[in-house]
This record gives C-alpha cells, structure tokens and sequence, in this order.
C-alpha cells in the first residue's frame, strides 16, 4: 500500500476542498437528476401533493409512436434543424469571410452584428412578433416589393418559418465570431500562392477559405445541431404556450414541458420523450462527426 | 486593379445590407417603445414618432408595480450566480490544474461528460429535487444548481495549467498558505479569463426563460424574460409598453458588453477551440 506523507495528505484535503462546492452542486443537481431521471421514465409519476411512482416498464418509450402530437413535435423540430443548421451555417461563414478582408469598418460591422447575441430570447421574440404584427413592418416591406403579406403568427403554414427566419437571424453572427476567429489562423501565404495561380475572390473562398475551415465548420454544425433541437423558448413566447396554431410551432421540448409540467400524470412520459430526445441529438451529431471526417479524406 | 475595387464593393455592400437587417429590428423596437398607443395602433410605419413620449417607460412601472422587482430579482439573480460561479468555477480549475490528490483524473473525466447532457434529461428530476428541498419560488432554486460551470471550470483549468509556477512559488516563500496564494495571488492574475466568464455566465442567467419558468411560479419571484412575457399577455396590443420594456431589459446585457467587449471574443474563441 502506498503511503502518504504528511505534505501529501495536506494537499489531498485542499484539492478537495477546492473542489466541494463543484462536487456537491453537480452531484446534487447533475448526476443524481440523471439517476432519477432513469428512474422515473420507467414509471407513470403521480403529483399530488407528494409525488406517488407506478412502475410501467417500457410504456412510456412506447407510447410516443401512436402519440400523434408527439408525432407532430418530433415532424416541426426535424424541418427546423433541417432548414435553420445549413442557413445559419453558410450565412455565418459568408459574413466571417466578408468581414476578414481587411476592409475599413471592420470593428463597427462587427459591434453591429453582435446585437441579436447579446439579446435575451424573450426580447427578441417579442420584437419580431410585433414586427410579423398583420399590419407590421415586415408585411409593410413585402407590400413595397409587391409580394404576398402572410398572418405570420396566426398562419399554421408560415408560423414556424417565421420562427425560422427570426432565429437563422438571431444566431448566425454567434458563429460568424467563431469563424472569424478560426479564419484569422489561416497564413496568408495559402492566399497569395492561389492569386498567382489567378484565382478570383470567389475561387479562393471555395478553394482555400472554405476547406481550410472544415473542423470548424464540423464544430459550429455540431453547436448548431445541439442548440435547434431544442428550441423552446420561442416557439412558447410566439404560441403563448400551446405550439400552436394547429400544433405548427409545437417543438419536442415544448412537448417535454408541456407533459411535465401542464397535464396531470405525464410526468414519467415526459421525462422518457426526454432521453429519446438525448439519443436523437447524441446520433445526430455521430452522423455529422462520420460524415465530416469522411469529407476531409480528400 | 480595377476588379479589385469592384470586389470591395461587392464585399461591402453584402456588410452594410447585413448590418441594416440586423439593425433595423432593434431601431424598429426602440421606436416604437416612444410611440403614443394612437400611434402603434394607426398601424403607420415610420421610425421617428410623431408624438415622441417618454409616457411608456413611466407606464411600466406604473401599471405593473411588479415590474421593478422582476428587474430586481433578474439583477440578484444574475449576479449572485456570476459571482459564485467566478469563484467556484475557478477553485475547482485550480484544483485540477495545480494540486494532486487521488481520483483527481475520474472527477475531471465526471465534470468533461456533464458537458455532453442535455439540459432536458436533468430538467424534470431537478424540478422535483427542488420541489423536496422546498427551493421553489425562491432565489437559492435558481442560484445553487446553476452554481458551477463545467466548461468554465475546463477553461479555468486550462488557464492554470499554463500559469507560471514560479508566482506561486514566490508566494509560498512569502509565507502565504495555499487559500492565500489563490485568493490574493492567482486569483487576482486571472482577470482576462474570470473576464470572459462574467459576460457568458451573466447572459446565461439574465437571458434564461426555462429554468425560471418551471421554478418560478409566484408572480413577485419571476424574473424579466417570465415577466415580459406576462406583461405580453396583459397588454396584448400595447407594443408600445412592451417594447418599452424590452428595451429596458436589454440595457443592463449592453452595458455590461461595452465593458468586457475585449474579453468577449476570447471567451468565443475558447469555445470554439474545445
């Protein structure tokens, strides 16, 4: 047995001690919720109270496939990560490479571009419900060019995509900074070498920018991937709650509080809907890590 | 020569279009916030108001008298929680940069995988766990359990291991403990990286919506983003009042930005390089 010395054991109990309050807030609120968690997807979780548990074995993992609004959730928050991560992914990129030419302004553009990131959700959700307003401003400008005005908030049909389009917003200039910051790491010379060859600004951006980025890029889809799945707060600002209208802005988070926390008895289901949810974001982000890796073979 | 000055202007038409997209809400939603409700109702669009009136951010605090402790409770509860992550986050990053102990490896390998959770998972055993406690409705429900931060304490982590050995030293010779050392020495020379963490862990309380809408459910204990959304629900054609009190709510986050905007990045960049 290895033995301690004196100077040893004073240091064991400082690490320690540096590390208590870390141990007990992730311990208490982390890793025993994670247990519980397992614990209570395996029940049908009773609030009245004090809270009364009913083992159901597999139930609640099973339920979600006749449970059409769990359908419906599943079906909105797909096309959203599906339209939102490649939009905010490519306008992010464009808008780094755009501000990294070395233009006057540079810092201006960027203090301007960071607004929507330092903005709450809330604020912004209620900027844009009062701008998508029937007679609004974004309907005065569609009006301007001649195109067709849209009840965005009332709409089943458009209502998500005015959710989309508020978010591709609010979120491409967070990692546009992260572009930026990458693109400032690749040397000049890759550059120079390709404008002897006589390559244009737009060829360099494909040929060099674009593949110099790619771990990057494999990252930010990674963040953005994690972050979309689980869109709440706008979807229950813009809906007041519900994910309506007609369940068109009903996300699976939405879904997950709305079980927990609004129906009586759902509770186990809820927290079930909430590791498929864990499983779906974990394979999704496996798929795009092969996928990247892949890629960057050539 | 000459493509490329067209290039330029390619390049900064796309700039200037995109900073107008992203401005103009902003623009939009401050004026409307010193707009008569004649005007907002009127449906007309213009930018600068016919009757500017300063009545809507009077109004407010008038009509909803709880309106100044919603900011009150968002303003402790942000900085409360900023401050014990600075200083719990820092700790445990000291700790596993700098002391040995055993089953130092497993807690850092414990504290890497928290990364990889979805908040979900532990939302609704937390709700519970909080319910037991009896931390609902009160400031510690929200505080505690956001207390630490695994990607900060990663960050400080990575900080101290590149910290020079030979301050700490100096220290020890200098007669100071190991507390002294941290708190009046280290702690004090790692301001860029508590910087960057201030503004993240800031944001991250005073933005949140979920967390306090699950704990929160007595209207004196809401935060700004619960109340704002219930003062929506109150005066629902009101944009003026709403407006108004967005904008109120977004001061504080670009006050704080003008402060630490050196420090922004890096914490950014930090993020992005994990």
């Amino acid at each position: 047995m290895k033995m301690f010395t004196k100077k040893e054991r004073k240091e064991a109990g400082q690490g320690y001690l540096f590390l208590l309050p870390t141990i007990l807030v992730l311990g208490v609120f982390v890793i025993a919720p994670i247990l519980y968690a397992v614990f209570l997807s395996f029940h049908k979780v009773e609030l009245l109270g004090g809270a009364t548990y009913e083992f159901r074995g597999l139930d609640n993992f099973l339920k979600v496939t006749f449970d059409d609004r769990a359908i419906i959730a599943l079906k909105n928050t797909a096309v959203y990560v599906a339209v939102v991560v490649p939009t905010q992914t490519f306008l992010a990129l464009v808008l780094a490479a755009s501000l990294n030419a070395g233009l006057k302004g540079q810092k201006f553009f960027r203090v301007v571009y960071f607004l929507p990131t330092l903005t709450s959700s809330a604020v912004l959700t209620l900027i844009f419900m009062w701008m998508y307003n029937q007679n609004g401003l974004i309907n005065y400008v569609l009006k301007i060019f001649h195109l067709p005005t849209y009840n965005w908030i009332g709409d089943p049909d458009v209502a998500l995509i005015a959710i989309m389009i508020m978010n591709i917003w609010a979120t491409a200039p967070f990692f546009m900074v992260i572009y930026l910051a990458a693109l400032q790491d690749i040397p000049d010379s890759h550059y120079e070498a390709a404008e002897l060859d006589g390559a244009g600004a737009i060829q360099k951006f494909w040929h060099i920018t674009v593949p110099n980025l790619r771990p990057v890029t494999s990252f930010v889809v990674i963040m953005g991937i994690i972050g979309t799945f689980q869109l709440f707060d706008q979807s229950y600002i813009f809906s007041g709650g519900s994910g309506g209208p007609n369940n068109s802005t009903l996300t699976v988070v939405l879904l997950i509080y709305q079980y927990a926390f609004k129906t009586l008895g759902t509770m186990g289901y809820a927290t079930a809907i909430a590791f498929m949810l864990a499983i779906i974001i974990l394979v999704a982000t496996l798929i795009q890590r092969k996928f990247s890796k892949e890629e960057s073979l050539y | 020569m000459k493509k490329r000055s067209a290039g330029r202007k390619a390049l900064y038409i796309i700039l200037v279009v995109y900073a107008i997209i992203t401005v103009i809400p902003f623009l939009w939603a401050l004026s409307s916030s010193f707009k008569t409700l004649g005007e907002i109702v009127s449906g007309s669009i213009n930018f600068i108001p016919k009757d500017f009136t300063l009545e809507n951010y009077k109004q407010i605090f008038t009509r909803e008298p709880l309106f100044g402790r919603w900011l009150f409770n968002s303003l402790f509860i942000a900085t409360v929680g900023t401050l014990l992550n600075l200083l719990f986050n820092s700790m445990a990053g000291y700790a596993l940069a700098r002391l040995s102990f055993p089953g130092k490896k497993s807690i850092f390998i414990i504290i890497l995988a928290v990364l990889m959770i979805p908040f979900q998972v532990t939302l609704i055993p937390n709700f519970l766990i909080l319910k037991e406690l009896g931390w609902l409705n009160s400031y510690q429900g929200m505080i505690i359990p956001g207390a630490v931060n695994a990607t900060f304490i990663f960050m400080m982590r990575q900080f101290f291991v590149n910290f020079p050995k030979e301050v700490e030293e100096a220290a020890a010779i200098d007669g100071l403990g190991r507390f002294g050392t941290f708190f009046r020495i280290v702690l004090p020379l790692a301001k860029p990286a508590l910087a960057a963490q201030t503004i993240f862990v800031f944001m991250a309380f005073w933005n949140d919506f979920m967390r306090p809408l699950i704990i929160m459910s007595d209207m004196e204990m809401f935060t700004l983003p619960l109340g704002l959304n219930s003062f929506k629900g109150q005066f629902i054609s009101y944009w003026n009042y709403i407006m108004a009190a967005s904008m109120v709510f977004t001061l504080p986050i670009i006050v704080l930005y003008a402060f630490f905007n050196r420090y922004f990045v890096k914490g950014i960049k930090f993020t992005g390089d994990k």
